[in-house]
């Protein structure tokens, strides 16, 4: 078996082969069919074992094999007659994955159909339902894939039933809500207020924790069987060190040069969001920090230019234009080092902590105030050490762009790196213009390099 | 009639100049005033305070600063509060209540903190699982908080009895618009939409137990006259609200009454009355336990449709319009679902946007005109 480093592949290629969140259905790397360790397993037995005795992935390899294996799964539930559960990204997976029920994220389905170009016929298909063009276009696109159940990406089962947690908008709520009607399944729901103050209060820490406990009635109800708590107990430390794991392997984006290429973080995401209660994950982000770790030593880096200027990149990515918005920048050799994303999902909590537990939950990005809002992307700029910013006016996201003004004013303000906006959506292909993107990131070049001047010549 | 006229006069100034009222309620009663931003707010506890509570639903003006915090697809009741609140409209409030049960409220509260710096926000996010004793629980806690900044702002602690007399009060309200609303639906003739919406967006600005009096004694005045067969037709609006008012007397001139409503600023603010009971902020949360079939309140069920179509059975109308507040999420979602169960029901839907800035009304002219003909060639319906 041939064997290939990750690594020296031209980022471009790269990208087009993985620039879909879904990491589109590719054929079994280069032959290798490994069985991979399965979710019954009660140890952490590590993967790499089982590969050190056959051959070792390469993470890109290895994200592939996962991410077929998640969509696999689930298809293989469903025909044997178990349940599968659909859930927002950010929601308490631990209840479902304790339960040995597959879980599938139609935020990530919806990235990768709208990555692979597959968006528009089911954006109408939606429109044509009554569903407004204003709506976010992963609900649309979802909602439009409820009526046809066809799209150009794997098409995944329905649920059994669905999961809610609105801690990154309530837009999730609302959509949750129309795909418990629409298929009359039940809906597990976790609200999650909005943190006005800074910190979780406990008032709503007991809130949360009182939603588990409604959240377990209403699994054994659905499962006909008594909640598993010593899985649940194995399932929290798995989850939770497979978010320390996928922290340390994001965290290598602050090195300089980074060895990382930021647009990857949009392609390890989508398994953060599907696999992060599975050993697999752990798994995969410790390869993915040994390689950036590697490429660091070596002098080598993902980003296939010379690294000139490095930013903080606001938002969820253009899926439909993924490789012009990276190509844009690597051009000027701008790298993304710096993401809200590394931090979304790095819950972290002590197994069998239920309060720490809600805390990591309600304490995510977007439910935080603007306070803390400000003071994390102040650390991302500086920590990373970003040069500028590009902010992302997402149409589809209301809560992030609805702040975003005063953010970026507050965030200037304090890190002085200049920064410009672009109007565009996540996976609404109608609402991005390739030459407004190109005029602002070309007017950020130039501010970052007058900025560069000025600072050298003090 | 005359006293009715008087009636209506008092009604339509109190609507017609907020502003006014709130300064003479200030020097009146040397007391303050508070804001209170869509959706939901707990009034009581800032009627008990002494203070007055104000509606801040908006209103017709020209958008110039508000775009400092929000892009263009911003709601406009929204947009409209930023900019009035840029503007210094606010500055006579001392404070304002901002809820966050949407992701454009979360976002203003937020943005307020520096927008807004002469009227101190008061947040409160509401429980969506409102009805499990944790989501009790958690209500009362928030409840608590607007309490405790109640009692700051006045340096007077709040009784537990203050509350549930408020509570009484504004329950008697509720009872007495719940009248309104059937009683103007038996005298379109009088109660015109527009002179329909006024009445219901007065008590914004009014004390409760003075409003409450004033409508009993229209509904006196109203139960007097004759009623008369309406020559149009009858229609239910649903959606955050009907504004600017000039669109409602569209309705009218094309014939079409308003004989009920499921607008979030008018029928939903009193259609659910909080409960019997001693502990005034238990009480809260339970009234906010039972509120249902609003955008803004989790229902997996949506039981929405079903409850509109019940309600033109209920009024005998004859359609309904779905007055879509233009970038709306919770209402944009709702709709899909509304308009297959409504018109699986058989009855004629209208879907008219709705913009608080609307500088002309031609196009929704035209829909209405055009539904109208519709509705008009059709037979009323059975009732």
């Amino acid at each position: 078996m041939i064997i290939r480093r990750y690594g020296h592949f031209p980022a471009v290629l790269h990208m087009e082969s993985a620039c879909c969140a879904g990491f589109i259905t590719l054929p079994q790397a280069f032959g290798t069919n490994i069985a991979l360790i399965s979710r019954q397993d009660d140890s952490l037995i590590s993967i790499r074992e089982v590969y050190k005795v056959s051959q070792k992935l390469t993470s890109k390899e290895l994200l592939n094999q996962l991410t077929q294996k998640h969509y696999a799964d689930a298809k293989a539930a469903k025909e044997r007659g178990d349940l599968v559960a659909w859930s927002t990204s950010i929601a308490p997976q631990e209840f479902c994955e304790a339960m040995g029920i597959e879980v599938l994220y139609p935020e990530n389905h919806a990235a990768a159909i709208g990555a692979k170009g597959g968006a528009i016929p089911l954006l109408q298909q939606a429109e044509g339902s009554g569903y407004s063009l204003d709506i976010c276009s992963y609900a649309r696109i979802n909602l439009g894939y409820l009526e046809t159940l066809d799209c150009c990406f794997e098409n995944i089962p329905l649920p059994d039933l669905i999961i809610c947690c609105n801690n990154i908008c309530n837009t999730l709520l609302k959509w949750y809500e129309n795909i418990a009607r629409e298929l009359n399944v039940p809906m597990i729901m976790i609200d999650v207020p909005y943190n006005y103050e800074y910190e979780v209060s406990q008032e709503r820490v007991d809130y949360i924790k009182g939603q588990f406990e409604e959240a377990i009635r209403q699994l054994e109800e659905i499962c006909a069987r008594p909640f598993d708590y010593r899985r649940f107990e194995e399932v929290m430390k798995i989850s939770s060190e497979a978010a320390k794991t996928w922290k340390s392997a994001m965290d290598k984006a602050a090195l300089v040069p980074s060895p990382l290429n930021g647009f990857n973080i949009f392609n390890y995401m989508a398994l953060i969001v599907c696999m992060r209660g599975k050993p697999e994950s752990i798994e995969l982000f410790k390869l993915v920090a040994e390689e950036l770790d590697e490429l660091y030593h070596n002098g080598q880096s993902q980003f296939p230019a010379r690294e000139e200027y490095r930013i903080m990149w606001e938002g969820i990515a253009c899926w439909p234009y993924l490789s012009h918005t990276f190509k844009t920048l690597k051009d000027y050799g701008v790298n993304l080092v710096g993401s809200t994303y590394p931090g979304a999902w790095t819950l972290l909590y002590e197994a069998n902590d239920l309060d720490g537990m809600a805390r990591a939950y309600s304490g995510v990005m977007n439910n935080s105030n603007l306070k803390k809002q400000v003071d994390l992307r102040t650390t991302i700029i500086e920590e990373c050490k970003c040069d500028g910013a590009v902010y992302h006016l997402n149409r589809s996201c209301k809560l992030m762009d609805f702040m975003q003004y005063e953010l970026q004013r507050q965030v200037l303000n304090i890190t002085g790196a200049p920064f410009v906006v672009f109007d565009g959506d996540q996976t609404d292909p109608r609402n991005f213009a390739k030459a407004q993107y190109d005029t602002r990131i070309q007017a950020l070049v130039e501010m970052m390099a007058e900025r560069k001047k000025l600072q050298e010549g003090k | 009639m005359d006293r009715l006229y008087t009636l209506l006069e008092e009604i339509i100034d109190i609507a017609g100049h907020p502003a006014q009222v709130v300064r003479q309620y200030k020097e009146e009663s040397g007391q303050k005033a508070i804001g209170c931003l869509p959706v939901y707010c707990p009034e009581e506890i800032v009627h008990a305070s002494g203070c007055l509570p104000v509606g801040m639903w908006g209103g017709q003006t020209t958008l110039s600063q508000s775009n400092r915090y929000f892009p263009a697809f911003a709601c406009s009741v929204m947009q409209s509060v930023m900019e009035f609140a840029l503007n210094g409209v606010y500055n006579d409030l001392e404070a304002a209540i901002i809820p966050a049960p949407c992701d454009t409220l979360k976002s203003l509260g937020q943005d307020w903190i520096t927008a807004v710096p002469a009227v101190k926000p008061i947040h409160i996010v509401h429980p969506q699982m409102s009805r499990i004793p944790a989501g009790v629980r958690y209500m009362e806690t928030e409840l608590e908080h607007v309490k405790n900044e109640m009692e700051k702002i006045t340096g007077v602690k709040i009784s537990d009895e203050a509350i549930n007399r408020s509570i009484d009060i504004y329950n008697d309200y509720r009872r007495t618009m719940r009248n309104f609303t059937d009683l103007a639906a038996k005298y379109p003739h009088i109660i015109r939409p527009r002179l329909r919406h006024i009445i219901i967006k007065a008590a914004y600005f009014a004390e409760k137990e003075r409003y409450a009096s004033i409508i009993k004694e229209v509904l006196a005045e109203l139960n007097q006259q004759a009623p008369q067969e309406w020559p149009g037709k009858k229609i239910i609006l649903s959606g955050i609200m009907a504004e600017p008012e000039s669109l409602l007397d569209l309705f009218e001139e094309y014939g079409l009454a308003v004989v009920g409503d499921d607008l979030a600023q008018e029928s939903r603010q009193f259609r659910t009355d909080a409960p019997e009971g001693e502990n005034p902020l238990a009480r809260l949360a339970e009234q906010w336990a039972l509120r249902d079939c609003c955008s803004l309140v989790y229902d997996p069920e949506k039981k929405r449709g079903q409850m509109l179509i019940n309600m033109v059975k209920d009024r005998e109308a004859d359609a309904i319009v779905i007055c879509m507040m233009k970038f709306c999420d919770p209402e944009e979602f709702d709709y899909p679902i509304i308009k297959k169960e409504v018109e699986a029901a058989g009855i004629p839907l209208l879907y008219l946007e709705i913009d608080q800035q609307m500088q002309s009304l031609e196009q929704a002219r035209t829909r209405i005109q055009g539904f109208s003909e519709i509705l008009m060639s059709l037979p009323n319906r059975t009732k």
